[in-house]
């Protein structure tokens, strides 16, 4: 009862530092908008703590924070190996190679408005459907191991990173064009120069878009056969086990791997993009 | 004609390269096969033979078609559209999950989404979480939620819902947030010129305004919640959906069944943001936003 009491009491705290931190003259300063959503994960998490003991909530129902965090803890090198397995080897290999073929094609079929036309609603269409479901038939043309987790990531990502480098590119006007035209730009020195860097923003659109859709591909296509390690093996199987701890701990791991993927491409697309409306004044 | 044109183009293009890699990837088993028996082939009979394959490593778009045509349309006319073996069948089971999840998810969503704009502490504590939320893969908790609320005694239609809730919750939020802020400083002042409170300022601008941003959130949402589902129909062995015939399939190597539960899936999915998309249509031209 005690712990139920607690949750209760902290959740009013957390709520009440929160509104009286907004609600300061300084609250928009930087440190302010970064402490509150701290505070908030911190109040949801020892919520979730108390309500946990207070209702002795079984482990194979939900486990207490603290239970995952030493789970965490003591299994680092599974996890490890399972990341390894997952991310490195799965998710990175399909995500290059995935988003750099994107990229090639569609600066080759850029030269031909016809085959835009017909490319631009089929890959905008494919980009809407459910391209997990190629999943198993992957696995049963590249095997268990990653090669075929990696094929699932280059399906996954493909049509989006295609769709977005297409818009980027079609971004100049015709002003900026014909500009290049009277300097009297070769094809290329005009992609260079000119097309290739405004399309940019689109094209780190794509590679943030892509960098979710890498991850869910590589641990969904595990839940259809995998060797002995990675991420979606581990919790499909511990799952079957009850082992909620370990499930858990993989979640954070993704989580971690997940944000972690995408504010790399995020700092990247700043260094490279700080032209850019979007990037300026921040 | 002229959109056309290109997209027809690019679709035979497809069409004609899958014939084509469908000999190369059936033409081993086909050639073991014959070695087998001491036939030669001749080019044409193996063609022949790599497209009619009972479990080819990749079924020809006739073979898939067929296959879909069996067990739809077929059916229908035969008055069995509901039975064990129909693909509307397993259709429906995985549709009903996906609606219901997607209205709980945007309901949610759009509730969370007035309190966020509304409420200045909920907004700096809440948004960032739903904003970082979009770039982990929250899909990978999805067995843990059907394993979790079967130990307790829930299954069906449930579980799977709430896995396409919480997909679709969340670009919904983002979205929404996005939209009933849209509206600018001077159309704010004109209201507040008019004495206008803060009710009327949400259902006479705020909401009309939003609405552009909250269908584009709800074509993003309707695909998450299909995939949420097809994905809940994988671990715990379930036999009925969209997601329990692709994975029974890969276990039997029945890969025409897989193929064409993929392409149930895809048409599902294209139908239901089509559909979306028609109301965007007539919504926005009815408000006068889209020309």
């Amino acid at each position: 009862m005690n712990w139920v009491i607690a949750a209760l009491v902290c959740w009013i705290l957390g709520y009440w530092i929160n509104h009286r931190l907004a609600h300061t003259r300084l609250s928009n300063s930087r440190l302010i908008s970064l402490a509150i959503p701290i505070i908030f994960g911190f109040t949801i998490l020892f919520i979730w703590e108390a309500l946990v003991r207070g209702f002795n909530v079984p482990m194979v129902i939900i486990p207490a924070p603290t239970v995952i965090a030493s789970r965490f803890a003591v299994s680092l090198d599974i996890l490890w190996v399972d990341f390894v397995q997952t991310f490195v080897k799965g998710a990175m290999s399909g995500y290059i190679i995935g988003c750099g073929s994107a990229f090639v094609i569609a600066i080759l079929i850029d030269r031909s408005p016809f085959l835009q036309k017909g490319l631009l609603p089929v890959g905008n269409f494919i980009a809407a459907l459910p391209i997990v479901g190629t999943a198993p038939i992957l696995v049963m043309w590249f095997g268990f191991d990653w090669q075929s987790k990696a094929a699932v990531v280059v399906a996954m990502v493909f049509f989006p990173m295609l769709v977005n480098t297409m818009q980027g590119l079609a971004a100049t006007d015709r002003m900026q064009r014909d500009l290049m035209a009277t300097y009297s730009a070769s094809y290329f020195q005009t992609l260079i120069k000119l097309r290739l860097p405004a399309a940019m923003p689109a094209v780190f659109n794509g590679l943030k878009i892509a960098t979710t859709l890498a991850l869910i591909g590589a641990i969904v296509a595990e839940f259809f056969g995998s060797p002995i390690k990675g991420m979606g093996f581990r919790i499909s199987t511990e799952v079957g086990k009850l082992g909620l701890d370990m499930v858990w701990a993989e979640i954070t791991v993704a989580a971690i791997a997940g944000s972690a993927f995408y504010g790399a491409i995020a700092l990247i697309e700043r260094g490279l993009t700080f032209w850019h409306p979007s990037q300026r004044g921040q | 004609m002229k959109r056309l044109l290109p997209v027809l183009t690019v679709l035979i293009v497809i069409i004609i390269a899958w014939y084509g890699a469908a000999v190369g990837m059936n033409a081993k088993w086909a050639q073991d096969q014959a070695l087998r028996q001491n036939i030669e082939l001749n080019t044409s009979v193996l063609i022949a033979d790599t497209w009619n394959q009972d479990r080819p490593r990749l079924p020809a778009p006739h073979q898939v078609a067929q296959e879909l045509w069996k067990t739809t349309g077929a059916m229908m006319i035969k008055g069995k559209a509901m039975s064990k073996r129909s693909l509307i069948f397993h259709g429906w089971i995985t549709l009903s999950a996906t609606l219901l999840g997607f209205v709980i998810g945007t309901g949610a969503g759009i509730l969370l989404a007035v309190g966020i704009v509304y409420n200045k502490a909920m907004d700096m504590s809440v948004m960032p979480w739903a904003i970082a939320s979009q770039t982990i893969p929250i899909l990978a908790i999805a067995p843990m939620i059907i394993v979790v609320l079967n130990s307790i005694g829930i299954q069906g239609l449930i579980p799977k819902a709430i896995i396409s809730a919480y997909l679709s919750f969340f670009p919904v939020v983002v979205g929404m947030v996005k939209g009933l802020r849209s509206p600018d400083q001077q159309q704010l002042d004109l209201l507040s010129t008019y004495n206008a409170n803060r009710r009327q300022g949400f259902w006479k601008l705020r909401l009309p305004s939003s609405m552009p941003y909250l269908f584009t959130a709800l074509k993003i949402g309707m695909a998450a919640s299909l995939v949420g589902a097809i994905v809940g129909e994988l671990p715990t062995g379930a036999i009925r959906g969209l997601g329990a015939r692709m994975l029974t399939g890969s276990y039997y190597g029945q890969t025409i069944q897989i193929w064409s539960a993929l392409f149930a899936a895809a048409i599902l999915a294209a139908t239901l943001v089509g559909i979306i998309g028609y109301i965007q249509y007539r919504t926005l031209k009815r408000m006068g936003m889209q020309p």
